[in-house]
């Protein structure tokens, strides 16, 4: 039987088990909106292109899924650069779909033409550019194979309207094909020996674990490796939930924002277990003295990983998942039995001489919001962030003791990304409590998809930290221009009004301005039926502590020898 | 220091703006890029020259190999690898200078392929050493203009 392109299109997407799909209609994508109308995929309306790339973001955390983003064609595509490179830095599987102009008129400033191949190339894992009817399916049958196996990240299908138009009989792929793509699942026997020979021989080691750990489903294996071992743990903001915090092996997290604890431990470690990490800057400080002490061992699934930003001695290459069931087996063989109690005890002085801690005055301080939201929050609650100091304290004040629940735009640092990736969330996850925790500037970068919680009945928990501030940069304008500020005011009662600006939507809007009548109003806010937007009013110039400055080094926040 | 990088890569389009837009993103700097089909009319062969500088070698290979498109690369052992690049050059040949330019060409195992009133084309093959070697001499004679393909290579044996 004879369909069309974009009929061919929604038939291999749903081949692909894909269920939602976020978008956004115009003149090249037309095809595809009439396709759709006959298919099982429900399509979520948007209100900026942006925002279908952050929900599909926020979706695939949460779902392990590959997430779907759709738009035309010129401004729509580039509407969706920022939430494919937001996917490409924090390697998050997503398929974005595009349409463009004729392929007869490519190449011609044809209206609505962008090069969007080209735009996106330095920010996809991959990019198709379908350029025959025929190679649709087996162009979106690699794409998914791509987004979603080795190391995730975005892949690009663009698609020109009049090759969505073109008469083709539907050929389902025989496999993804691709000789040039095939991920190292399994670490080598001989790396993974070497690692446990290191492990053995340590007497201060430390696991520092990332988000490769959460999207290897591994968050399981690293909590029983690091318990058998016992061994303490620091995770990334995009690691944490891998092990759970409450866990007195615990601490935190580490880096720029992250505790004295975690930050002296990793520098006097004589091990470093770094699993599902990629040794960011805002992570190591200066390269040249993070781990200086240690034997490294790397495990990552992306070889391009080793050896890039921090010399590494054992490499082990593979899927987390696969090479932390490697290590337990030759565990159970040869068993690692060390109390570590000197180590620990160490780290237990550094902790209590210098803890992760707040003046908590009784005023409404964004520490205690936050810490006020946990309170009362469900305990799997899914917590969608923004960027700025917000995201900062959540990251440490929080507490996730579960895996896939701490949404943060944490590589590209989008602001935006929060409430967009919280109603992604909210699909794959429709049972489950969702709160996006933002900031008074972060909100309004994407405040429109408001429109989508409501049209859809979403019970997402909009809680903005509002300090009256560009928080973060303000902080740093304290910290680094002599508090010379310079635009990052934002006055509380300057537009908009948030409550009233909710309401325009058709939702319900609070506004919070103290400890005790946040503490009474949020039990029926998180059980409100439908979305509530909470303008939470806290001290304005409150700081993220600890901090490394940039480019300083981790070992300097705490000088304490052992 | 200067590395040579044997890839090959699916012929399809857009691979070679991955690459070029790879290294240039990565900072890594590039003397010399060539492409051409191989025995197989699907695969491509490029043959890149690059000076290492803050990245490490085992870097460009991982970063090329991530390519999805990039089926293998090897780095090219000096010792175990011929490179060849072919440089045409003209150069000012009043024609009591000519037989003394025909001479070196000779001697360098060149060809001459153009001669005009005042200036000559030349077309010389070999390795980096041997064309810049080339080059010096003409410089006396007063050089036009130089196009170069960059280097090919394959590794020796097998
Ligand atoms: C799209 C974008 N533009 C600019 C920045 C730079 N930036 C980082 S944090 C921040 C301030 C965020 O303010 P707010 O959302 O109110 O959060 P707060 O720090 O006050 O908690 C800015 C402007 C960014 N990260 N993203
Ligand atoms: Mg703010």
């Amino acid at each position: 039987m004879k369909i069309n392109g974009a009929a061919a299109l929604i038939k291999q997407l749903e081949a692909e088990g894909v269920t939602v799909v976020f978008g956004y209609p115009g003149g090249a994508v037309l095809p595809i909106y009439d396709a759709i109308l006959d298919s099982s995929i429900r399509h979520v309306l948007v209100r900026h292109e942006q925002g279908a790339s952050h929900m599909a973001d926020g979706y695939a955390r949460v779902s392990g899924k590959v997430g779907v983003c759709l738009a035309t064609s010129g401004p729509g595509a580039t509407n969706l650069v920022t939430g494919i490179a937001n996917a490409h830095m924090d390697s998050i599987p997503m398929v974005a779909i595009t349409g463009n102009v004729p392929s007869y008129n490519i190449g011609t400033d044809a209206f609505q033409e962008a090069d969007i191949y080209g735009i996106t190339m330095p920010i996809v894992k991959h990019s198709y550019l379908v350029k025959d009817v025929e190679e649709i399916p087996q162009a979106v049958h690699q794409a998914f194979h791509i987004a979603g196996t080795g190391r995730p990240g975005p892949v690009l299908v663009d698609i020109p309207s009049d090759i969505l138009k073109a008469a083709t009989v539907y050929k389902a792929p025989d496999g993804p094909n691709l000789e040039g793509y095939k991920p190292t699942v399994e670490g080598h026997p001989r790396q993974i020996k070497a690692a446990l020979k290191a492990v053995r021989a340590a007497k201060r080691p430390i696991v520092y674990s990332g988000g490769g750990v959460l999207r290897s489903g591994a968050a399981p294996e690293l909590t029983e490796f690091a318990n058998r071992l016992n061994i303490p743990v620091t995770t990334t903001v995009m690691g944490l939930g891998a092990f759970p915090e409450d866990d007195p092996k615990s601490l935190g997290m580490l880096g720029m924002h992250g505790t004295s604890y975690a930050n002296w431990a990793i520098t006097r470690a004589d091990l470093i277990m770094a699993i599902g990490v990629r040794f960011d800057d805002r992570v190591t400080g200066r390269k040249d003295t993070f781990g200086s002490q240690a034997t490294i061992v790397h495990i990552d699934i992306d070889p391009a990983e080793i050896d890039k930003n921090v010399p590494v001695k054992i490499p082990i290459v593979g899927d987390v998942k696969s090479v932390l069931r490697q290590l337990l087996a030759e565990l159970d063989e040869e068993p690692i039995d060390e109390n570590r109690d000197e180590w620990f005890e160490a780290i237990g002085k550094i902790r209590e001489k210098y803890p992760l801690d707040y003046d908590d005055n009784g005023e409404l301080k964004p520490q205690t919001a936050i810490r006020l939201v946990k309170k009362h929050a469900a305990k799997d609650v899914i917590v969608a962030v923004d960027v700025g100091q917000h995201q900062m304290w959540t990251a440490q004040y929080f507490g996730f003791h579960s895996p896939d629940r701490m949404l943060s735009s944490s590589g590209l640092g989008t602001m935006g990304f929060g409430m967009p990736a919280a109603i992604g969330a909210q699909f794959a996850a429709p049972d489950r409590q969702v709160v996006c925790i933002s900031g008074d500037g972060s909100i309004q970068m994407c405040i429109q998809e408001l429109a989508v919680a409501r049209t859809n009945d979403l019970p997402v928990k909009i809680f903005v930290i509002n300090n009256g501030y560009l928080g973060m940069v303000r902080q740093w304008q304290e910290m680094m221009y002599s508090r010379r500020y310079s635009e990052v005011s934002l006055p509380p009662d300057a537009p908009p009004d948030f409550v009233k600006l909710a309401e325009a939507y058709g939702i319900r809007g609070e506004r919070l301005t103290s400890v005790e009548q946040m503490d009474r109003a949020l039990p029926g806010i998180l059980a409100d039926k439908g979305p509530v937007f909470i303008d939470v009013r806290v001290t304005e110039e409150e700081n993220v502590t600890p901090m490394v400055k940039p480019g300083g080094s981790v070992s300097e926040q705490v000088e304490d020898e052992v | 220091m200067k590395i040579t990088i044997s890839a090959l890569v699916e012929n399809k389009p857009g691979v070679l703006t991955r690459i070029s837009g790879l290294f240039a993103r990565r900072a890594f700097n590039i003397d010399s890029l060539t492409a051409g089909p191989t025995e197989n009319p699907e695969i491509s062969r490029m043959t890149i020259v690059a000076t290492q500088a803050a990245h490490p070698l085992e870097q460009i290979e991982k970063q090329l190999h991530k390519l999805v498109n990039v089926i293998r690369v090897t780095e090219m052992d000096p010792d175990n690898s011929v490179g060849r690049e072919l440089m045409l050059i003209k150069v000012h040949a009043p024609p009591n200078k000519r037989i003394e330019i025909f001479d070196i060409v000779n001697t360098f195992r060149g060809k001459v392929i153009d001669v005009s009133r005042s200036t000559l084309v030349a077309e010389v093959t070999g390795d980096t050493d041997k064309l810049r070697a080339f080059q010096e001499l003409m410089v006396n004679y007063g050089i036009v203009e130089v196009a170069r393909t960059g280097k090919v290579a394959l590794s020796r044996g097998r």
